[in-house]
């Protein structure tokens, strides 16, 4: 990259090496408008970064702030220097694969070694907090203060109290403070500037949000909050427990009973009983442990495990021969109409994998669907709710979606073998038989093989079909865990790790399954394409 | 699969009948036993991979939009249940997964393309490592992640709302972290085979890198950008586990998490909905597929797999 810009801009070589990629340069622009193209790119890249860094630092998300200022630095070292030229181009899609890709690959892996999940949802002081939240209680003997509902414009609601003659206003997130200029009439707060004191009728409708709503006094959780029963009067809460930060150790004040931190991120007792808010700990190989030999999981896993082999098998085998035999019957170009029947015959495949599955899922359906309605003449059979019939339907509803993508790839691939080693059979004296077993085939199977072993790999995370036609069901009667027949092991990493709520959050156990998932993928195939070397090296 | 087989048998004796004798010199059975056999069999698959199609146009065409209701086909043609969308979010979500997709599809092209052009133009240290590398790391699929990305997500969005659960921006960001790898190999290949001379004569006419990179080579190259990109937008377009988890209101679902919505929820009376908003949704993709068909057959053989 020597520079020999003939134009003599004066920013020009500079610019010319300095350009990155998302400036659109035209040869016939001058170099000095690329320079300018960049400095606003770059120019909005800082201050979006510069925003980041500074929000982070409000939030005390150092994690977040490092990895920002990390990521300024590489880019403006990147952007500005001139010995960096490759990078320019690799550097935006590198970031984006550092961090949503490889940062959360390896977040999965720590996750998978750690407790995370419910109860163990943060971090130790995060814990502490929400303990001593969960535990307030009225402070006894203490007098109630005056206290109006309030709400901001955007309709959050707050407190508005009246302590030592001053109007101090608090929202859930927002610990109390003192608003001046307030109107207080006797007991009563009658207006607060910037807040809407609710009538009567506004605080019944939202009864249930004031009465749970909970003021903080301060920052500091110990300082207890402010709640109120009635919307009129305000009580003082503070925590039955109390954090002792030099010994590390959680007081019930009610009872004595004295909480020790122990290994798994929990405070326990003497008798060994624990508070209910927990932290995230490493637990080791644990989770691995559990999916294996805990007998909640142990035997769902392991069925699991073995229909998602054999789902995963059984779509590329069915495709691939149901694509074959069609890819065969089409290979004669005596066949006229070739290219009607393709269009027609991939247009499963042209239709988005989501919507074929639940247009299956009607079809499919006990009592109203297509098939058992009208195909089958009123009959009830349980397509999708019998643990055998569901998974031949989930394998069915998967070869009508996959066979032409096998169809259109044997096509390819037997278009590709050359006649002459056809003929070279023939004059051989091979039948058609054996040309087919001991030619054709072997070079197919060659050319496929790679697509075959991916789509072995897709199938095995095919988490949409299954969960948009069964949603894993049937569920296995003698389990506890939300499973079913169908579920396939990503299914059920959705189900454990709890994100749409219908399980208890594991987001552990959830992540350890994930690497399990890889490992299987990742193992079957290397084998596979070492296989298919030796293959390759046969023919 | 009994009811459409009328419809089935009907070209069959037709070409049977007439086209042998006239085109093909050889008797009508010697044809049908060598080729008039590969139409039935040619029409019976049509049959078997057209009828869920036709089934879903009917039931979205049908008036009362219930599943028993769907069953006859055709017994009816109203666009009522098209007219039902307009009182649905449906165009919303519709916006919200053409703008993911869009925006996926632009940036994976950009970014891919762009990394592919270092790799195969330029000799640095640690690019052979960088290859290898990108190999190992698009092994695993982004979807496996999926707790890590909400867990990366909740701690991003307390920082910046824009980039946290809940956010389209931030599902886009997620998406294009899977840009590199799997593309960055397909057009490296195909960058490969744009010859360099052409930008040695270019660079000794005063290109700079950059306008041989966007005048020159994007242009060359602009088949496997065609087939990347769509390839992208399809896969967005379809993606479910990510969207789900990331996208947490109504409003701001894609197509594949709200149309389950509607399905998971009251399958029965939601049907008709379902099949009009169906037949809208595959229309772009069907119509993009059908008139690109040839770059995808290729992209498939290249290597990559429908999502």
């Amino acid at each position: 990259m020597s520079s020999s810009s003939t134009r003599p801009a004066p920013a020009g070589t500079d610019a010319d090496r300095a350009r990155g990629p998302g400036v659109t340069a035209r040869h016939e622009r001058g170099t000095t408008a690329g320079l300018l193209v960049k400095i606003a790119l770059m120019a909005l890249v800082d201050a979006f970064g510069v925003y980041v860094v500074l929000a982070a630092w409000a939030e005390e998300s150092f994690g977040i702030l490092w990895a920002m200022v990390a990521l300024l630095v590489a880019a403006n070292y990147v952007y500005f220097s001139r010995r960096t030229l490759p990078m320019k181009y690799v550097l935006p899609g590198l970031a984006f694969l550092l961090v949503y890709q490889i940062y959360v690959v390896a977040y999965t892996g720590f996750v998978a070694f750690t407790n995370y999940g419910d109860g163990h949802n943060s971090t130790k002081e995060h814990a502490i907090d929400a303990l001593l939240i969960q535990n307030e209680r009225r402070v006894e003997g203490t007098a109630g203060v005056p206290l109006a509902v309030v709400a901001d414009d955007g309709g959050t609601l707050g407190f508005a109290v009246v302590v030592d003659d001053a109007v101090r206003v608090g929202t859930a997130e927002r610990p109390l403070e003192e608003v001046p200029d307030a109107v207080v009439d006797g007991r009563v707060i009658a207006d607060v500037p910037g807040w809407t004191v609710l009538s009567r009728q506004e605080v019944l409708a939202r009864q249930q949000e004031v009465t749970r709503l909970r003021v903080p006094v301060s920052d500091d959780a110990e300082a207890g909050s402010i709640r109120t029963q009635d919307a009129r009067t305000g009580y003082v809460y503070r925590s039955a427990l109390v954090y002792d930060a030099d010994a590390d150790t959680m007081t019930d004040q009610v009872t004595g009973t004295v909480y020790r931190p122990n290994d798994r991120g929990q405070f326990e007792a003497e008798d060994g009983t624990t508070l209910g808010v927990g932290w995230r700990v490493p637990v080791g190989a644990e989770n691995f442990v559990t999916a294996f030999g805990d007998a909640r999981y142990a035997q769902p896993f392991l069925r699991i495990l073995a229909w998602t082999f054999a789902f995963a098998l059984l779509s590329v085998v069915t495709t691939f021969l149901l694509g074959l035999f069609l890819a065969m019957v089409f290979n004669d170009p005596r066949v006229r109409g070739r290219r009607v029947y393709r269009t027609l015959l991939i247009l499963p495949y042209a239709i988005p994998g989501f919507l074929a599955a639940l247009l299956w899922s009607g079809l499919l359906n006990r009592r109203f669907g297509f098939v058992n309605e009208v195909l089958l003449g009123g009959a009830e059979i349980g397509w999708l709710t019998d643990p055998w019939l569901a998974k031949l339907s989930v394998l069915g509803v998967n070869l009508w979606l996959g066979f032409p993508y096998m169809f259109l790839i044997t096509t390819g691939a037997l278009q590709a073998i050359p006649s002459d080693l056809l003929e070279a059979a023939k004059v051989d004296g091979a039948g058609r038989f054996r040309t087919w077993r001991s030619v054709v085939m072997p070079l197919l199977l060659v050319a496929t093989a790679p697509l075959l072993i991916s789509s072995f790999a897709f199938n095995f995370n095919n988490f949409t079909l299954i969960y948009m036609l069964t949603g894993g069901g049937p569920r296995f009667a003698d389990a506890s865990v939300p499973l079913g027949h169908t579920d396939i092991l990503i299914s059920m990493v959705y189900s454990v790790s709890g994100v749409d709520g219908s399980a208890p959050k594991n987001y552990g156990l959830a992540s350890a399954l994930s690497i399990v998932i890889f490992l299987i993928v990742a193992t079957v195939s290397a084998i596979a394409f070492r296989q298919t070397r030796k293959l390759e090296e046969m023919s | 699969m009994a009811a459409p087989t009328p419809l089935a048998a009907a070209p069959r004796p037709a070409s049977a009948a007439e086209r042998p004798p006239a085109r093909n010199r050889m008797g009508a059975r010697r044809w049908l036993t060598e080729i008039g056999w590969r139409h039935v069999v040619g029409v019976v698959a049509v049959v078997y991979a057209a009828f869920p199609v036709v089934y879903v146009v009917s039931a979205a065409l049908s008036d009362g939009g219930t599943l028993t209701g769907s069953n006859r086909l055709f017994a009816e043609v109203s666009l009522s249940n098209f007219r039902a969308l307009n009182g649905t979010v449906f165009w919303t979500w519709m916006a919200n997964t053409l703008v993911i997709a869009i925006a996926t599809a632009v940036g994976t092209v950009l970014m891919g393309a762009a990394a592919a052009y270092a790799f195969s133009r330029f000799r640095f240290s640690g690019r052979r490592a960088g290859l290898t590398s990108l190999l190992v790391i698009q092994m695993f699929p982004q979807m496996l992640a999926f707790v890590a990305i909400f867990l990366l997500l909740l701690g991003l969005g307390n920082v910046v709302p824009a980039l946290g659960v809940n956010s389209k921006i931030a599902l886009i960001c997620v998406y294009l972290g899977g840009a590199l790898g799997v593309n960055t190999f397909l057009m490296y290949g195909f960058f490969n085979t744009v010859p360099r001379e052409l930008d040695e004569a270019a660079k000794i006419d005063g290109a700079t890198h950059a306008q041989i990179y966007w005048t020159i080579i994007l242009r060359l190259v602009s088949p496997i950008l065609a087939v990347v990109g769509l390839l992208s937008f399809i896969s967005t377009f379809g993606e479910f586990i990510i969207a789900r988890v990331v996208l947490q209101s109504e409003r701001n679902w894609t197509l594949a998490v709200g149309l389950y919505g509607w399905v998971s929820r009251l399958l029965e009376a939601n049907w008709g909905l379902f099949a009009a908003g169906a037949v809208i949704t595959a229309l772009p993709v069907l119509a993009l597929f059908m008139y690109l068909q040839k770059y995808i057959v290729g992209g498939l053989t290249a290597g990559a797999v429908k999502g």
